[in-house]
């Protein structure tokens, strides 16, 4: 992800904590950030966005605790804890 | 939980929907406007900075932003309830971090756009693999796609502005395969030239990535890659040949997304809702505007949100020269339809262990022996999963001929606690309980 002089906030993403440009959804930062596993299907192949738009459902990820959370419909905040299906369990805060 | 009470309930902040909304504020009604998305504009005037769009989309989003409509963004609707009495419509949308909102309203207005019609085809599952429209979705969002190899392949006019914002991003668009042949685009360019400046633009995308080979009457066959796309196989009519990529944005066509309306019992006639000259479907007191309504662009979509916007206000007559536009472009969206019609080839792409429902990772020899789409949901699970059956559910009428089944609520995946606050509000309604809520 460029570094330049938009604002940006800091996310945890997997249990690491990163700096992500501010305005963007959660489904660009963690593309930026190279996930490739966005969920595990039910078979446990490795899925990502596919229509961006909230539709397809591929791009759910846990946010803030919550299970499910299409990425592709939510915008990046300050603080916040995104989990991907292969993401490691963060520790109680 | 907030209950509100409203003039005009819109779904769906796009053209249509914010043209609806402007019309209808405009007569002094009270709108409540839902969103999926954080910001309004739908998927054509996708934005995060206003100033990125072109000067139409930019005027409709400032109109709405002067009016006094209620935009509610982030929000999914999983029900709507139709009283028995005209007129008592019970929306209940479930915010995508928490809470619910119950809207009682004596008119809907549908304005739930289309989503892309996906084929399937071998290794379409795969991370890398988006959508045409997906792609170009994520870009907007944020998403990067500098120095990636990318094949963009599917059919329609969608190609062109992608593969040009793909470029101007400093992505490397490899090859563009679109899947009509060569004399139907041919056609369909000509006929444009009573549009012009729809001919200028599509020239305009296309200088963009003037270096890109434009290969008509070509599609790909299968995608590659272990946990990620390393590359995908492309075929025309003569010869087939593989290339490595690192993105492969693939659509074919766009799909209304009639599932609200056929919930509520909207009349629907070839996978679109069908409306009267004022917008109104076949419910009373529910009106559905732009491409749910049938594809036909953006252009056609704000005429039809108009004159949606207006009927909802009691507007005695319908503006001519709005009516005169919705038939002219109507007439362009139905060459466009033939033109880009989809070719039997890419009915035959997935092979037994394609899969075709990837919510429930159903494969085609799983489902092939079935009679239609309700058997294959009951006894294999094609379509039960999170997305109910929005991406497989054109892919099984492209491959078998099924339609789409009944839809139920939720109409998105909900929390228990959205549940129990919609069977309220349900309860609620059938008591025609006024004062219901809060």
């Amino acid at each position: 992800m460029p570094q330049s002089s938009v604002a940006a906030v800091t996310i945890s993403a997997d249990g690491r904590s990163v700096r992500v440009p501010a305005g963007v959804t959660v489904a660009a930062a963690l593309l930026d950030l190279g996930t490739s596993a966005f969920r595990r299907s039910v078979s446990g192949e490795p899925r990502a966005p596919l229509c961006g738009m909230g539709t397809c459902y591929e791009c759910r990820v846990t946010i803030d605790g919550v299970a499910h959370r299409r990425a592709c419909l939510v915008t990046v905040a300050e603080g916040m804890h995104v989990t991907t299906a292969d993401g490691a369990e963060e520790a109680p805060a | 939980m907030s209950t509100v009470a409203a003039d005009v309930v819109v779904v769906g902040a796009g053209p249509a929907g914010i043209a609806a909304a402007v019309r209808a504020t405009e007569a002094k009604r009270r709108v409540v406007v839902l969103d999926e998305a954080p910001n309004v504009g739908g998927q054509i005037w996708r934005h995060r900075s206003v100033g990125t769009l072109g000067a139409d989309a930019r005027t409709w989003i400032d109109r709405l932003s002067r009016t006094n409509a209620e935009v509610r963004r982030g929000v999914a609707v999983v029900d709507v309830i139709v009283g028995g009495e005209a007129g008592d419509i019970t929306v209940v949308a479930e915010r995508h971090l928490g809470g619910v909102d119950v809207i009682r309203t004596p008119a809907l207005i549908i304005a739930t756009g289309a989503r892309e019609r996906f084929v399937p085809f071998p290794g379409w599952t795969l991370p890398g693999v988006t959508g045409i429209g997906g792609a170009q979705a994520l870009l907007k969002q944020g998403a990067t796609f500098r120095g990636k190899r990318v094949v963009i392949a599917g059919t329609g006019p969608l190609i062109l502005p992608v593969a040009a914002s793909l470029t101007d991003a400093g992505a490397r668009v490899v090859v563009v395969a679109e899947q009509a042949p060569f004399q139907a685009v041919r056609d369909f360019a000509l006929s444009l030239l009573t549009h012009p400046e729809t001919l200028l633009q599509a020239a305009i995308y296309r200088l963009a990535f003037l270096r890109t080979p434009y290969a008509m009457g070509t599609w790909v066959t299968s995608a590659s890659g272990t946990d990620q796309l390393a590359g995908v196989a492309v075929a025309n009519a003569r010869t087939a040949w593989s290339l490595p990529c690192d993105l492969l944005c693939t659509g074919y066509g766009l799909v209304p997304n009639v599932d609200m309306a056929r919930f509520v019992g909207c009349t629907t006639a070839d996978g679109a809702v069908a409306v009267d000259e004022r917008q109104a479907t076949s419910v009373p007191g529910i009106f559905a505007a732009g491409e749910v309504t049938g594809i036909g662009g953006v252009g056609l979509a704000v005429a039809e949100g108009e004159i949606a916007g207006a009927a909802t206000a009691g507007a005695a007559r319908i503006d001519p020269s709005l009516a005169r536009r919705r038939q002219a472009l109507r007439v362009v969206a139905r060459r466009m339809e033939r033109a880009f019609a989809l070719r039997q080839e890419l009915r035959s792409l997935a092979r037994d262990d394609t899969v075709i429902c990837r919510c429930e990772d159903v494969g085609r020899a799983a489902i092939a022996s079935f009679a239609d789409s309700r058997q294959a949901k009951l006894y294999a699970r094609a379509g039960m999963g999170a997305c109910q059956g929005r991406v497989c559910g054109p892919a099984l009428e492209l491959l078998f001929g099924w339609q789409p089944g009944t839809v139920r609520s939720p109409l998105e995946p909900a929390r228990l606690s959205t549940l129990s606050t919609a069977a309220l509000a349900g309860a609620a309604s059938s008591a025609a309980d006024p004062s219901a809520g809060s």
